[in-house]
């Protein structure tokens, strides 16, 4: 899923400051998973608002609304019959919800209330982990199902590096050794001549460096 | 001979090679770098130049080679993949030769969180071992990564790094296969305090004749006392300093644990240079270059072979 946190609230309250009319945009795929964005955040955040607003006598209007998904024209198109009675929306869609709701409404100034953070798994209640970068060149095949690119602090191709120590990554004791793993991974599953190869220059331009990327499906087109 | 290089001659004649290092300065006084390479003259066979080392913004390692360069070393240029791009590395590449430099260190470089700029962004668009290879695709087959030819192939002496203490163990060997395959011609190691490891892992090395396909130079650093042997022990990721080490040095008074520290670096070169493989020693004397004089002259390696 993709993984967001929300902004302070300080940094929300200095974007909104100039409104008085809010809607309140959530969504209920990723960022709801990872208890950011969705219905309940939405409340929080609204209440939190408020309390501000009335602590300073300041007057504010906010409409809580939790869309199925911001990234797709279907549900985001579902706000049209009031989203005129709002000086501003405040997405807590992803980094593509809040964009596809400002593109759906070009006149309508959309602020972000989240950070977007990664592509990641729940490892247990409350913590999330980055697993993909979404190079667009997948390699987990040679490297025990454990990606270097996203993992590994350096993206090293051909670790680790000399700062593995005990398992654990030199940038952060928390960080477990992407090779280390690897290695572990190669070794219970009979692969090691897979480490023996090296992994040569990879071909970029399937990742963001290529500019941004599409899909298409002309089999499913329409048009 | 593949290259010039002052390094590549004398491992051919079969010397026991000495290099040290020489950390550019925090600033654009090209004397600084004098100053300091003035203490390693005469002394060793050839002067690594680190690239931005523990990522704090330094003089270019090139630039500084080239100062060193002017003063009769041969500068072994350190290039890290942290900060640069293919297209800068071959650029840098090809640059560094026409400018005389005869020998490169490949390698991955600290991660910018250790450094000045921790919010800088990095670059591993290739990593160290890709280096090497592209090195050498430049200089063996006057190639580009691109696949289009180079007209003056830079003829460079290919160094890399390896770590024979950091983990885990059991892959460092394959791993220094691995650099070997790629292309490196020559091998420093990471400052060495635990011998005995370190002969296990020239075992490995030999057990898979890597010894006779790449020059491997052990790397030592000379502790000034027996805190700094507990922090790096401590603190230094992927730094092997036995408890051995650290009594020794804290038994004698704290005034003559720098004395001790030099005795020590010294015996452990003797002991180094009697491993079957071994072909020289890289002399680390961070910020202490001024005793890289009394350790190679004490350990019998002075004077060194005319260029």
């Amino acid at each position: 899923m993709i993984v967001g946190n929300r902004k302070p609230l300080e940094e929300i309250l200095e974007m909104v400051r100039p409104y008085k009319k809010i809607l309140l945009l959530g969504c209920r795929e990723c960022i709801t998973v990872c208890a950011a964005g969705g219905e309940k955040e939405v409340g929080v955040l609204a209440s939190e608002l408020k309390l501000h607003r009335a602590k300073n006598g300041e007057e504010i209007e906010i409409r809580e609304h939790t869309l199925e998904r911001q990234c797709d024209y279907e549900y985001v198109d579902q706000i049209q019959p009031f989203v005129d009675d709002y000086e501003v929306i405040v997405s807590m869609a992803c980094g593509a919800g809040i964009q596809y709701t400002a593109e759906r409404y070009p006149k309508k100034l959309v602020l972000p209330a989240i950070n977007t953070t990664f592509l990641g798994v729940t490892l247990e209640q409350g913590l999330w982990s980055e697993r993909c970068q979404g190079c667009g060149d997948c390699i987990l095949h040679l490297t025990g199902g454990i990606c270097p690119v996203a993992r590994c602090a350096k993206s090293l191709f051909n670790g680790p590096c000399g700062g593995s120590s005990n398992g654990v990554c030199e940038v952060d004791k928390d960080t477990p050794c992407a090779w280390q793993l690897i290695i572990d991974r190669l070794k219970e599953l009979g692969q090691m001549e897979n480490y023996e190869k090296i992994i040569e220059v990879k071909d970029w331009s399937s990742a963001r460096d290529g500019g941004p990327r599409t899909r298409i499906r002309e089999d499913m087109r329409l048009t | 001979m593949k290259t010039k290089s002052n390094i590549e001659r004398l491992l051919e004649k079969g010397e026991f090679v000495v290099t040290s290092e020489c950390g550019p300065p925090r600033g654009a006084d090209a004397e600084a770098v004098r100053k300091k390479g003035s203490l390693l003259k005469d002394l060793v066979d050839g002067v690594n130049v680190t690239d931005n080392q523990t990522s704090v913004v330094r003089m270019s390692s090139l630039a500084s080679s080239v100062i060193l360069k002017e003063m009769g070393f041969d500068p072994i240029w350190q290039m890290v993949c942290r900060d640069r791009n293919r297209i800068a590395i071959q650029s840098d590449l090809l640059g560094a030769a026409a400018l005389g430099i005869n020998n490169v260190l490949c390698l991955s470089g600290d991660h910018q969180s250790f450094g000045d700029n921790p919010k800088a962004k990095n670059v591993y668009d290739i990593d160290s071992i890709q280096l090497i290879q592209t090195v050498k695709m430049l200089r063996d087959e006057g190639r580009f990564l691109s696949g289009e030819e180079v007209k003056g192939a830079p003829a460079l002496f290919i160094g890399a790094a390896e770590n024979p203490f950091a983990d885990p163990f059991e892959i460092r060997a394959i791993r220094l296969g691995k650099k070997v395959k790629a292309g490196a011609d020559f091998i420093q190691t990471q400052c060495i305090y635990n011998v005995e490891k370190f002969a296990k892992w020239m075992d490995m090395v030999r057990e898979r004749g890597l010894h006779g396909q790449v020059a491997i130079l052990a790397g030592v650093t000379p502790l000034k006392s027996a805190g700094m042997a507990k922090y790096m022990k401590k603190n230094v990721p992927g730094m092997d300093v036995p408890d051995s080490l650290i009594e020794r040095l804290g038994a004698v008074p704290k005034e003559n644990q720098a004395e001790e520290g030099i005795k020590i670096c010294v015996e452990m070169i003797q002991q180094l240079r009697n491993i079957e493989g071994v072909r020289g020693v890289h002399i680390m004397a961070i910020e202490w270059e001024e005793k890289v004089a009394e350790i190679v002259k004490a350990a019998g390696l002075s004077p060194r072979p005319k260029a």
